[in-house]
C-alpha cells in the first residue's frame, strides 16, 4: 500500500531531485509522479496549504468562488493540484466540474477540512471515501476550535472514517510538517457494505469505483463518458451519507460552554439592515478616505507633479534632446504632447500605479474579512429587481478592480440570463480601478457637488441597464443560496501579497496598451488624422457635450483603455461641470479592448457587439443630456 | 411543540425551526450537503425585508433568497431562551 518511505526532508519550499515511483492499480502510466489533489469546501485553507507545499502563490480569498480553475505545482516526488472549493463532488456548478475531474485523475486526496464546521465539511470527506479514493484528512483551524470551546476527538474521527487525520492551523502553519509523513500513509477509508455492493454492480461498466459512484449519484458527464444512463440514486445516497456523518459528529464532537466570538457578532450585524447598511456606508467611506483622499489627493499630487512633471519629464527630455531633435517626427512621438516616454510613463507609474495599489488593497481587505457574502445577503432583494440575486454583488464589486477579470467571474452565476445581465452592467456602468483612479483624481479637483452628481448618474445607469434587461429577457432570477464564511481579521501578509500580485499583473497587462495607445495617438497627430477625427466628432464634442474639441482625442484613447481615455482628459482645461460631463461620458463609453475580448469569449460575438454599440449611444446621450441641463 | 407549517421566508427572526419540506431540485441536494434537510433543526438568524433569510445550522450560516425560502416549509420548534 505504501511505497514512498524514501521521501524525506522537511523544507517544503525546496524541490529536490525528481523521484519516480511505480504506482500500480491506477489508470496512470507507471512512471508518472503520484498526483495529490487538495480538495475541500470553500475557505478552508486549501490555497494556504498549496502555497506551503508548492512554494507557488495562488489567490486566497475568504469567500466562495475565488478559484475557478485548478492550479498545478510540484512537491517533492508528488505532483499536486489545488482545486476550487466545493461542498460535494458532482457538477452543480462550474467549479464542481473542475474539481470532479481533478479528483477522478488523482492518486491521493489531501482533504482539507474546516474543523469549526465539521458537520458541513465531512459530507465531502465521506463522499471522497465512498468514491474509494486514498485520503488524508487535514483538520484545519484547530486553534479556532479550541478558542470557541469545541472539542474534537481526532483519534476517534480517524478510526470512524478509517483514514489518517492530522491537526493543523493554517495561519501559523502549525502541523504542516506532518503532511509529508501522512501522505505516505494515505489509504482508502470505511464504506458501508450496502454501498460497496451497489458500486460492484456498476463497476463492470466503468472500471473505477469513483466513477461508478458518481454515475449512481446522477452525474451526467461521467455517465456520458461511459455511455450509460445517469442513475437516480442521488437523494437516497446523500441522505444515507448525511446520516452517517451526523452519527460520526455525535460521537467525536463535544461542545463545552461554547462562546460567541465578537467576529461572529460582527458577521450577524453585517446582515441586519439596521446595522448592516451603516456598516456598508462606513466601509465605503473608509475606502473613499483612503483611496480618494489620502492616495488620489495627497500621494498622487506628489508623485505625479513633483516626480513626474517636474523631475522625470524634463530629465528624459534633456537626455533625448542630445540624440534626437525634439521637433522631429520621432522626437514628437517620444517626448512630444502625447510622448511615449514622457506622458505615458508619468501616467503609468506616477498616477495609475499608486491608485491601483490602493484599490486592490481595499478590495483585498473586504474579500479576506468574509464581508462580501454577507453583503450578498444584504443586497439580495435589491438585486432581484435587476434580475440578479445577491451573489452577483461579487463580480460587480470585483469590477471596480478590473472589469475584464470580473466578466470572467460572471461564470459563477446561476443562469445564462444572470450572466448576460451582470456582464452588461459591468461593461456599461462599472468603472474599473484604473479608470476610477483617474476619475477620482479629476473629481477631487471638481468639488463635492460634481462628485455627487457623477455618482448618482452612474448609479441610475447601473439600475437602468439591469432593470431594462430584466424586463426584456425572458425568465426570472435564480434564488440565492450561499454559505457565509466566518468573519476573520484579514492576514496582513496575505493582503499584501495579493495586492502586490494583482497590481503587478494589472500593470503588466495595461502597460503595452498604454504605450501602443500613446504611439497611435501620436501617429494620428503627426499624420493630421487627429484633426480629421476631431472635425468628425466636432458636432458631438463641442455642441452636444459642450467640451473643447480636443476632448475627442480622449475618446480615441478610450477605445483602447477607458482609464487611458480618462487620463486623456487630464491635460484639458475644463470647468467644474465640463469635468462632470466629460467623466460621465468616458465612464459610460466603450469598455477597454481586453474586456471586450473577454466579453466576446464569454458571452459571444452578438452580445459583445450589441453592448459595445450600446455604450456609444448611452455615453453620448447621457453626457449630452447632462451638458444641456447644466452648462 | 411544533406548530403549523410556515414558509421559511416568513419565519420570525431568532426562532428555532424544524425543516418540513424543501422543493425538489439542485437546491435540495445542495442544502442536503450542508446538512439542512427534512427533520433537521435550524435557527433563523435574520429575516431581511423582502424575505431573504439567514439560517444557522450548527455553526454554519447560510443565506437563502426569497425565491427559494418561500418554498421551504418549516414549523416553529420553540423560541430560544
Amino acid at each position: 500500500m505504501n511505497d514512498r518511505s524514501d521521501i524525506q526532508g522537511q523544507d517544503a519550499l525546496e524541490h529536490p531531485h525528481v523521484e519516480r515511483h511505480s504506482h500500480a492499480g491506477h489508470s496512470q502510466a507507471p512512471l508518472n509522479h503520484p498526483t495529490v489533489a487538495l480538495v475541500g469546501n470553500p475557505n478552508v485553507g486549501k490555497s494556504l496549504v498549496f502555497n506551503f507545499l508548492s512554494g507557488l502563490y495562488v489567490d486566497v480569498s475568504n469567500y466562495p468562488g475565488t478559484t475557478v480553475e485548478y492550479t498545478r505545482g510540484a512537491y517533492k516526488g508528488y505532483e499536486i493540484f489545488d482545486t476550487p472549493g466545493v461542498y460535494g463532488i458532482s457538477a452543480f456548478t462550474a467549479e464542481e466540474a473542475v474539481t470532479r475531474d481533478v479528483v477522478l485523475e488523482s492518486d491521493i486526496i489531501l482533504n482539507i477540512v474546516d474543523a469549526v464546521h465539521l458537520e458541513r465539511d465531512l459530507f465531502l470527506t465521506q463522499q471522497l471515501i465512498d468514491m474509494g479514493k486514498k485520503i488524508v484528512v487535514v483538520l484545519n483551524f484547530m486553534d479556532e476550535v479550541r478558542k470557541i470551546g469545541l472539542e474534537i476527538n481526532t483519534e476517534l474521527l480517524a478510526s470512524s472514517l478509517g483514514v489518517t487525520v492530522i491537526e493543523t492551523t493554517a495561519t501559523t502553519k502549525k502541523g504542516f510538517d506532518r503532511i509529508d509523513d501522512a501522505l505516505t500513509k494515505a489509504h482508502t477509508g470505511e464504506r458501508p457494505p450496502a454501498l460497496h455492493h451497489k458500486l460492484h454492480e456498476m463497476l463492470k461498466l466503468t472500471g473505477s469505483e469513483a466513477e461508478a459512484l458518481l454515475i449512481l449519484e446522477g452525474d451526467e458527464a461521467t455517465a456520458q463518458r461511459h455511455g450509460v444512463a445517469p442513475g437516480h440514486e442521488r437523494e437516497p445516497l446523500y441522505i444515507e451519507r448525511r446520516n452517517r456523518v451526523n452519527l460520526i459528529i455525535n460521537s467525536v464532537l463535544s461542545e463545552r460552554n461554547v462562546r460567541t466570538r465578537i467576529a461572529t457578532l460582527v458577521g450577524r450585524w453585517a446582515v441586519n439592515p439596521w446595522t448592516g447598511i451603516p456598516m456598508l456606508f462606513a466601509a465605503l467611506y473608509l475606502i473613499y478616505l483612503f483611496v480618494g483622499k489620502l492616495v488620489a489627493d495627497d500621494l498622487v499630487d506628489f508623485t505625479e507633479n513633483t516626480i513626474g512633471h517636474q523631475l522625470w519629464e524634463p530629465w528624459i527630455r534633456g537626455v533625448i534632446a542630445q540624440v534626437i531633435a525634439p521637433d522631429s517626427a520621432l522626437g514628437t512621438l517620444l517626448v512630444g504632447e502625447f510622448g511615449v516616454i514622457t506622458l505615458t510613463v508619468t501616467y503609468l507609474l506616477f498616477l495609475l500605479l499608486p491608485l491601483v495599489i490602493a484599490f486592490y488593497l481595499s478590495l483585498a481587505f473586504m474579500e479576506d474579512s468574509g464581508y462580501l457574502p454577507r453583503l450578498a445577503a444584504l443586497v439580495d432583494r435589491s438585486l432581484n429587481a435587476l434580475g440578479l440575486n445577491g451573489a452577483a454583488i461579487i463580480p460587480l464589486i470585483l469590477g471596480f478592480g478590473c472589469v475584464t477579470m470580473a466578466t470572467i467571474t460572471t461564470r459563477l452565476l446561476g443562469s445564462e440570463r444572470e450572466k448576460t445581465i451582470a456582464a452588461a452592467i459591468l461593461q456599461f456602468a462599472i468603472p474599473c480601478s484604473a479608470q476610477l483612479a483617474v476619475v477620482a483624481a479629476l473629481l477631487a479637483g471638481a468639488g463635492f457637488t460634481v462628485m455627487v452628481i457623477y455618482s448618482i448618474t452612474i448609479f441610475i445607469i447601473f439600475v437602468a441597464v439591469g432593470t431594462i434587461l430584466h424586463r426584456v429577457l425572458p425568465g426570472s432570477a435564480t434564488p440565492l443560496l450561499i454559505d457565509l464564511p466566518p468573519i476573520r481579521f484579514p492576514r496582513l501578509d496575505n493582503v499584501a501579497r495579493k495586492t502586490a500580485y494583482r497590481s503587478y499583473y494589472f500593470m503588466k497587462e495595461a502597460t503595452p496598451w498604454f504605450f501602443a495607445g500613446a504611439l497611435g495617438v501620436g501617429l494620428l497627430q503627426l499624420t493630421g488624422l487627429l484633426t480629421v477625427w476631431q472635425d468628425l466628432l466636432e458636432p458631438f464634442t463641442t455642441r452636444w457635450l459642450q467640451l473643447p474639441r480636443e476632448a475627442s482625442t480622449a475618446f480615441v484613447m478610450g477605445m483602447v483603455r477607458r482609464d487611458f481615455g480618462a487620463a486623456g482628459l487630464y491635460q484639458l482645461t475644463l470647468s467644474q461641470y465640463q469635468i462632470l460631463v466629460a467623466l460621465v461620458t468616458i465612464t459610460l463609453f466603450t469598455p477597454c479592448i481586453a474586456s471586450f475580448m473577454v466579453m466576446m469569449k464569454e458571452r459571444g460575438l452578438r452580445e459583445a457587439f450589441v453592448v459595445w454599440a450600446g455604450t456609444w449611444i448611452v455615453a453620448f446621450a447621457v453626457g449630452g443630456l447632462l451638458s444641456q441641463a447644466l452648462l | 411543540m411544533q406548530t403549523s407549517p410556515v414558509a421559511l421566508s416568513k419565519a420570525a427572526k431568532g426562532s428555532r425551526l424544524v425543516i418540513l419540506d424543501i422543493p425538489e431540485g439542485r437546491a435540495r441536494s445542495q442544502l442536503l450537503r450542508l446538512g439542512v434537510t427534512r427533520g433537521e433543526l435550524v435557527r433563523c438568524l435574520e429575516r431581511l425585508p423582502g424575505g431573504t433569510v439567514v439560517i444557522l445550522k450548527h455553526r454554519q450560516e447560510i443565506a437563502i433568497g426569497v425565491g427559494l425560502a418561500a418554498h421551504i416549509l418549516v414549523a416553529y420548534a420553540g423560541t430560544e431562551k
